[in-house]
């Protein structure tokens, strides 16, 4: 049936969003602007201009040639200005179920902040977690300081788009020499009647020395569909230590965009991990910018897509000084019509002399109907690195399989087996070990096809707390 | 034959681009600029057939509408279309029936390349095809050839010779609207080299082809065509040079191969294109489509490169791997040196099942250049149980210069197996540390180094070529290391 379509910059859709879009701007910049500096007011400018200019982003353009949001913009959407939180129960959506998983957790609904009254053990240290709408008003000298800063708004239409209306999220402060003993958890969640569109901003900054745990999650809990355009800015100081966790467990009809920029300084340190366990269309961009002498970051990612699931991870490297080391490790596992895509890019600036840089992206293809477009570039202009990348597509290793098969193990188990621990590599690499267990577990349900099933989301699932066990001994094998 | 070493060494530590004179022929040009005249000038020169008119003018109209790809790592001024010669060719007194009758000019030219015709022909058993600016001017051995059925002979001649098979397999590999500058050279394409090589005939010798830009303002457009029937062998070279200017000179050039049932083509260019003086200036625009077909079960294509000139390299020695079992290869050493850009790299399209490809590619660069890998690795729904294997490295000498690896990989089935690799370096101090202590110069040295790198591609080589390849290396690295 053919739709009567509208041209909107190479996406043929039935709604005009980025009229909608546009036009929600100019009604709102008096209520979007009330709080800014003269700086933040130019910047959403510019940020719209941007977005006027580009629209979002089509396949023709080199970085999105894999990635066809046409269908997933193509709704009706709504797009929240405030908070709509009258008849939701937080108590009942926000619950996490992992066991012994101790978290502080911040709660997001519908790119909104919501306040529910608690309070950070390390408050009175000077620890901040709060609304990137209150942050605007009571933190404005570290919104000027970094607020746009690093997400670069001229190359990228959806982060153009997200700091124009950038209103709220989460804003996370640690001062010089802090431990946050707390892991911090921002849960995100998309609940509406309708088909909805929100753009979280937030922002992290880790003082001189600092070090904390974060984990963000991502779920839905209804079956609506939701288009999330998130952009998040990390700032890590001298010598401070993220350690990063994404966790993405969407339901089948939402798109989640998600944009990432970490700027690290001498001596910092950044892990970062991101877990795609189910979700429609899932774009994870990470930007790594290493500014500082002796930066390490580890990016890290798995992912598991079946049905007509897209995943694409976008990771760019920035080795802009001396003597840092980056290292990438991307597997991930598709099955059915599932497309995945993984697009690595390190940079080496011209006197980033003695980098070391690593990247590696393994995927495995379980049907003859799923894709993977892999693509790791090196751009190099240093004589003095060692920069490597390797990228593999395969089946599960036919001999491994054949070993497990000629000890009676049946072909099901095996190919589990297999992908089990293809996986694991990245699962075993998280530092929290609550988290690490619970992720496990939620791995080989997933490979199991069960998540997709009984299970609407990582950290909040109905169903009571079952041990995943193999039906094989594994001390046997 | 001996050579005395000393004599090698002067050779080597010269270091100078030493194809660059220019040779004073007569020369017969179409007007300056590309309209559709210039297009019907140069088909009525060749007096071609009508269809080839229609084909160059379809593909002219095509090219109008097309814009200049920008997707490739490399910055240049903008080309003036209309501020080339399109056809520039040796002015021929009379039809030449032997080689006594070519200019004289001409052949002091090749034996200044280090190709005298007539005693390659002699010495090395190789029949070469030269093609001076865009004319195709001799072509050895002809005879030999034609005994086993084999027809290698100017792609001008071919159109009047054998029309037949030029019409059934023109613009089959490489469409006249493929890219830009396939377009253009679809459309103006002057002369290059035909190739034909009968049902299990197993050429005999090395065929080769000799490119030569001469005249100044010209562009070089040739097209080549090598069809291997069932069952054939055949290993082909090509080399270019180029007098040295200061302004640009483009090079837009198509080669088409199409290997039927069993058939296995080698393909091996040693590409010296004048790379422009040490500040960048001058030197050949290099914009190459070149592209194998397998067409039948079991056939194999193999292409070997060593890309040591040019300012601007733009090429892609593709294989599209359509039969069951066939064979793709590319094997590359791309130097680059000064402020030569290349972008190149290969693309393997596995459409048939159990198909194999290797990607072995070696950059060097050195100075100011940059050197990027550029490559597609295709996986259809229908190549069950293929197979791939790609390995990329880098070696920088210096630290202004840009060493980019840009590989692509589609994969949609899912017994295939891809393998890229890819790692970038310099030189490592221990490695010079070890041969200085055995007394062999830092220069020597890197020589020795770079040439070991080099060695898994250079061994692809034809002999006679491995050798110039060799040297060619040292060349173009002198005075990189300091």
């Amino acid at each position: 049936m053919e739709m009567k379509g509208i041209i909107m910059d190479g996406i043929s859709t039935s709604f005009n969003i980025k009229d909608t879009l546009l036009k929600l701007f100019d009604d709102n910049i008096g209520s979007l602007s009330e709080k800014d500096t003269p700086e933040i007011a130019e910047m959403r400018r510019k940020a719209i201009a941007v977005f006027a200019r580009q629209g979002f982003p089509h396949t023709k353009l080199e970085k999105w040639r894999n990635t066809d949001l046409s269908k997933v913009l193509n709704h009706d959407f709504s797009f929240p200005m405030e908070p709509q939180t009258q008849d939701v129960n937080f108590e009942e959506i926000f619950r996490c179920d992992v066991p012994g998983f101790d978290t502080h957790m911040i709660s997001q609904l519908n790119g909104c902040f919501i306040d529910r009254g608690k309070t950070l053990l390390q408050a009175n240290t000077g620890v901040i977690a709060c609304s990137m709408a209150e942050a605007f008003i009571r933190h404005k000298d570290h919104i000027i300081n970094h607020f746009g800063k690093y997400a670069s708004i001229s190359d990228n239409g959806l982060t153009a788009l997200n700091t124009a209306f950038a209103r709220d999220g989460v804003f996370i402060y640690v001062p010089d020499n802090t431990e946050v003993e707390e892991i911090i958890q921002v849960v995100n969640l998309i609940h509406s009647e309708g088909d909805i569109f929100v753009q979280p901003r937030n922002l992290v900054i880790l003082g001189r020395n600092s070090s904390l745990k974060l984990v963000q999650c991502d779920d839905s809990v209804d079956d609506n569909t939701g288009f999330i355009n998130s952009v998040t800015e990390v700032v890590l100081s001298e010598g401070s230590r993220l350690d990063h966790y994404k966790l993405q467990n969407k339901n089948n009809r939402s798109a989640l965009i998600n944009n990432i920029y970490f700027h690290l300084e001498a001596g910092a340190n950044l892990s970062t991990n991101a877990i795609s366990l189910n979700g429609g269309l899932i774009r994870n961009e990470a930007n790594v910018k290493l500014n500082g002498r002796g930066a390490h970051a580890d990016i890290l990612g798995v992912y598991l897509m079946d049905r007509n699931q897209h995943i694409d991870n976008q990771v760019f490297v920035d080795h802009a000084q001396p003597d840092c080391t980056s290292n990438e490790l991307f597997k991930g596992i598709l099955d059915d019509q599932a497309s995945g895509v993984f697009n690595g890019h390190i940079l080496v600036r011209q006197d980033a002399q003695r980098t070391n840089a690593y990247q590696n992206n393994k995927n495995i293809l379980i049907s003859d109907k799923a894709v993977i477009d892999t693509r790791p570039f090196l751009e190099i202009y240093a004589d003095d690195v060692k920069c490597s990348h390797g990228a593999t597509v395969g089946q599960l290793d036919s001999e491994a399989m054949f070993y497990l098969r000629s000890r009676g193990i049946s072909m099901e188990n095996a190919r589990m087996l297999l992908m089990y621990a293809f996986a694991a590599e990245i699962v075993n690499r998280i530092s929290i070990p609550r988290l690490k267990q619970r992720i496990d577990d939620l791995v080989k349900k997933r490979l199991r096809g069960e998540l997709s099933i009984c299970e609407q989301c990582v950290l909040h699932c109905s169903t009571k707390e079952q041990k995943v066990v193999f039906d094989i001994d594994m001390s046997k094998v | 034959m001996e050579k005395d070493p000393n004599n090698i060494l002067d050779e080597v530590t010269q270091g100078e681009y030493k194809y660059g004179f220019y040779t004073d022929i007569e020369m017969d040009t179409a007007p300056m600029g590309l309209s559709e005249d210039t297009v019907r000038f140069i088909s009525a020169k060749k007096n071609e057939p009508e269809w080839l008119l229609q084909y160059r003018l379809d593909a002219y109209r095509k090219w109008l509408v097309m814009t200049e790809p920008t997707w490739a790592h490399i910055h240049h001024a903008p080309i003036n279309y209309q501020d080339i010669f399109y056809y520039a060719a040796p002015k021929r007194k009379k039809e030449l029936t032997n080689l006594d009758e070519v200019d004289p000019e001409l052949i002091e030219t090749f034996n200044k390349l280090g190709i005298s015709l007539e005693e390659q022909k002699r010495l090395t058993g190789v029949a070469v095809d030269a093609v001076i600016d865009s004319v195709s001017v001799k072509t050895t051995f002809t005879e030999t050839l034609e005994k086993q059925g084999i027809i290698f002979c100017s792609f001008s001649e071919a159109v009047q010779k054998v029309p037949e098979l030029v019409k059934q397999y023109l613009g089959t590999v490489v469409p006249s609207d493929d890219n830009y500058f396939a377009a253009l050279n679809s459309a103006v394409f002057s002369d290059g080299s035909f190739c034909y090589i009968p049902k299990g005939v197993r050429c005999p010798i090395e065929l080769s082809t000799y490119f030569r830009i001469n005249a100044a303002n010209t562009g070089q457009f040739e097209r080549t065509l090598i069809i291997g029937d069932e069952g054939s062998y055949v290993s082909y070279m090509e080399g270019c040079t180029a007098p040295m200017r200061d302004e640009n000179q483009l090079h837009a050039a198509i080669v088409e191969i199409i290997a039927l049932k069993d058939a296995q083509v080698k393909y091996s260019t040693v590409q010296n294109w004048y790379p422009g003086n040490k500040k960048g200036e001058g030197g050949i625009y290099n914009f190459v489509t070149k592209r194998g077909i397998c067409k039948g079960n079991n056939s194999k294509i193999s292409w070997t490169q060593v890309e040591t000139g040019s300012a601007i390299t733009w090429k892609y020695p593709s294989v599209v791997l359509m039969g069951d079992n066939s064979v793709g290869e590319f094997y590359s050493v791309a130097v680059t040196n000064n402020f030569q850009q290349a972008d190149t790299g290969s693309k393997m399209i596995h459409l048939g099942k159990n198909t194999k490809s290797t990607i072995i590619s070696k950059g060097i660069s050195a100075g100011q250049s940059s050197n990027s890998y550029r490559g597609l690795v295709k996986m259809t729904k229908r190549a069950e149980n293929s197979r791939n294997f790609s390995q990329c490295d880098s070696l920088l000498l210096g630290d202004r210069c840009g060493a980019h690896t840009f590989p692509y990989i589609k994969t949609e089935n899912k017994t295939s197996i891809v393998e890229h690799e890819a790692t970038t370096s310099k030189i490592s101090d221990d490695q010079l540390f070890y041969c200085n202590q055995r007394g062999i110069s830092t220069e020597s040295a890197i020589g020795l180094i770079v040439n070991g790198y080099a060695r898994e591609v250079l061994k692809q080589l034809p002999m006679e070529f491995a050798v110039e390849a060799q040297k060619l290396l040292s060349i173009s690295l002198e005075g990189s290391v300091g």
